[in-house]
């Protein structure tokens, strides 16, 4: 798993308060995950304080999975 | 006819100590009755520009408290009661009103199953404030950071009704869905009212009370800019809340909740419940007068005072305790003082009345419905609690003002009275059924 991949992981468990190993990148953070859409603002909020980028709301609105995290930070991650 | 409304559950967290699962509130009880300070200088924040440096905090096991490193079995440990997910995204105020709430619930021996017991079941729970921390904070970080960095969470995890929210959505409450907010006289207002629901038939049962979190940096320059706050005493934080006694230079600013379960006479009756007390009486008033200071008159409070007694069909022989407001300012006690004295004449001579207040501090919103549980109490177990630091009281009064120590007697009514800023007065009377 690549660094960031790890820093969404760990994010993600810290936010949502669920377990590590269910946080894999097909999991649907509203579906698997347990999240509602306030979780999700407050998660891209934390994405964007960690890895220091903006995630506009149109963009954070595409972001289901953590692999969409993942896929959407390594490309704007400058 | 108005139907009748009880109690049947009790719940606190307090300065003194939290109420404990399995065992309930007397823990806390015990401590009101030995004459114990909860008070502390404070820690969590800088007070060094601060005129007040301490309050009357919640001994907590996490550290975030100020208060008493260890309470034993009494400390407050929020992880008992609210999981560290649920708690980042609400205010303390609403952590201490869901924890409290659950001892009510679980003293009242409640749990909600079909969905026509939930739909008679509400929540009137309120606050004087409401979010102070976390307004405070965020407003800090909208400031340093800019506003995409407010948390979603900020607005329901602040807002005063979501007490009540809460708690309604963990135990499934789906009656009235209601809160109050008037100052330090939320707490009393929030179980008038809530009975109120009752007697009209809205709901059976009401989880009621007050939940308040007002110690941060914000809250104390508030309130010591108002000239409400005590400064005299930082070297000596149990000393400070005095009631009636000449030394005293304003009120401690206590946290916390407490919160009673209201229930309609013969559903409790019906399901063998314990039952504390009927509230028999409550009166409300408002003094018109100014936006802070009670009018020199104490016209307000006693106007309260004569409705609850007037709609208890009760006269001021029957009433055996009396919990005053009495916050330690210097002119607010002596005000209710003289409005009691008004009230009861030849029967002041020997009346019990205490400040509670001397030992908690004063937990604004929540003051209110601590006093009336320390009321019913009082009235179960027919001792009257102390007023604490009462060395040298500041004008002499023919009501015993339980100075120092608790008085045993047989109790079977009890009045307690709260007043807030605003010029806004209730009172409340409990009666042994």
């Amino acid at each position: 798993m690549s660094d960031i991949a790890e820093r969404v992981k760990k994010i993600t468990v810290e936010h949502l308060d669920v377990d590590a190993a269910k946080v894999e990148p097909k999991a649907s953070f509203i579906d698997d995950l347990g999240a509602d859409s306030l979780d999700i603002v407050e998660l891209v909020m934390a994405f964007e304080e960690e890895f220091d980028i903006e995630i506009p709301d149109d963009a954070a609105e595409t972001i289901q999975t953590v692999g969409d995290a993942i896929a959407y930070i390594e490309k704007n991650n400058a | 006819m108005l139907r009748r409304v009880v109690v049947t559950g009790l719940g606190l967290v307090t300065p003194l100590g939290s109420g404990v699962k399995g065992k309930g509130i007397d823990g806390v009880w015990q401590r009101i009755l030995n004459g114990e300070a909860g008070a502390n200088r404070i820690e969590k924040f800088d007070v060094s520009d601060l005129p007040c440096k301490i309050a009357a905090e919640i001994p907590q096991a996490n550290g975030n408290g100020g208060g008493e490193a260890d309470a034993g079995e009494l400390t407050f440990n929020p992880d008992d009661w609210v999981d560290a997910k649920e708690r980042r995204r609400i205010d303390d105020f609403i952590v201490y009103g869901l924890a409290a709430t659950d001892m009510a619930l679980e003293d009242a021996g409640i749990e909600l199953k079909t969905d026509a017991e939930k739909e008679r079941a509400g929540a009137m729970i309120g606050s004087g404030i409401g979010g102070l921390n976390l307004i405070e904070s965020t407003t800090i970080a909208l400031h340093e950071k800019g506003p995409r960095r407010v948390s979603p969470f900020f607005i329901p995890g602040s807002l005063i009704n979501l007490v009540s929210g809460q708690v309604s959505i963990r135990h499934g409450l789906k009656g009235p869905n209601h809160s109050v907010v008037t100052a330090c006289a939320t707490g009393v207002h929030a179980i008038g009212d809530a009975a109120r629901l009752i007697q009209f038939g809205d709901a059976d049962i009401m989880v009621a009370g007050g939940a308040e979190a007002p110690v941060c940096r914000l809250g104390i320059a508030g309130f010591t800019a108002c000239k409400a706050l005590t400064t005299g005493f930082n070297d000596t934080p149990k000393k400070a809340s005095r009631p009636y006694d000449r030394d005293r230079d304003g009120f401690l600013m206590g946290e916390g909740s407490g919160i009673v379960i209201l229930e309609e006479y013969e559903h409790a009756k019906a399901r063998g419940a314990k039952i504390y007390g009927e509230i028999v009486g409550y009166g409300l008033s408002g003094d018109a007068y100014h936006i802070t200071a009670p009018a020199e008159n104490g016209d307000g409070g006693y106007r309260a005072m004569k409705m609850a007694l007037e709609r208890a069909g009760m006269t001021t022989s029957d009433i055996d305790y009396v919990n005053a407001h009495g916050t330690s300012t210097p002119k607010g006690d002596e005000i209710e003082l003289r409005a009691v004295e008004r009230l009861f004449a030849d029967d002041a001579d020997g009346l019990v009345m205490s400040s509670t207040k001397s030992a908690t501090g004063h937990l604004l919103g929540a003051a209110g419905a601590i006093e009336a549980i320390f009321s019913i109490l009082a009235m179960r177990d027919n001792v009257a609690p102390p007023t604490i630091n009462l060395d040298n009281p500041s004008v002499d009064t023919p009501i015993n003002l339980a100075a120092n120590a608790k008085v045993e007697k047989e109790i079977n009514a009890v009045l307690s009275n709260s007043f807030g800023f605003g010029g806004t007065n209730a009172s409340v009377i409990f009666r042994r059924v």
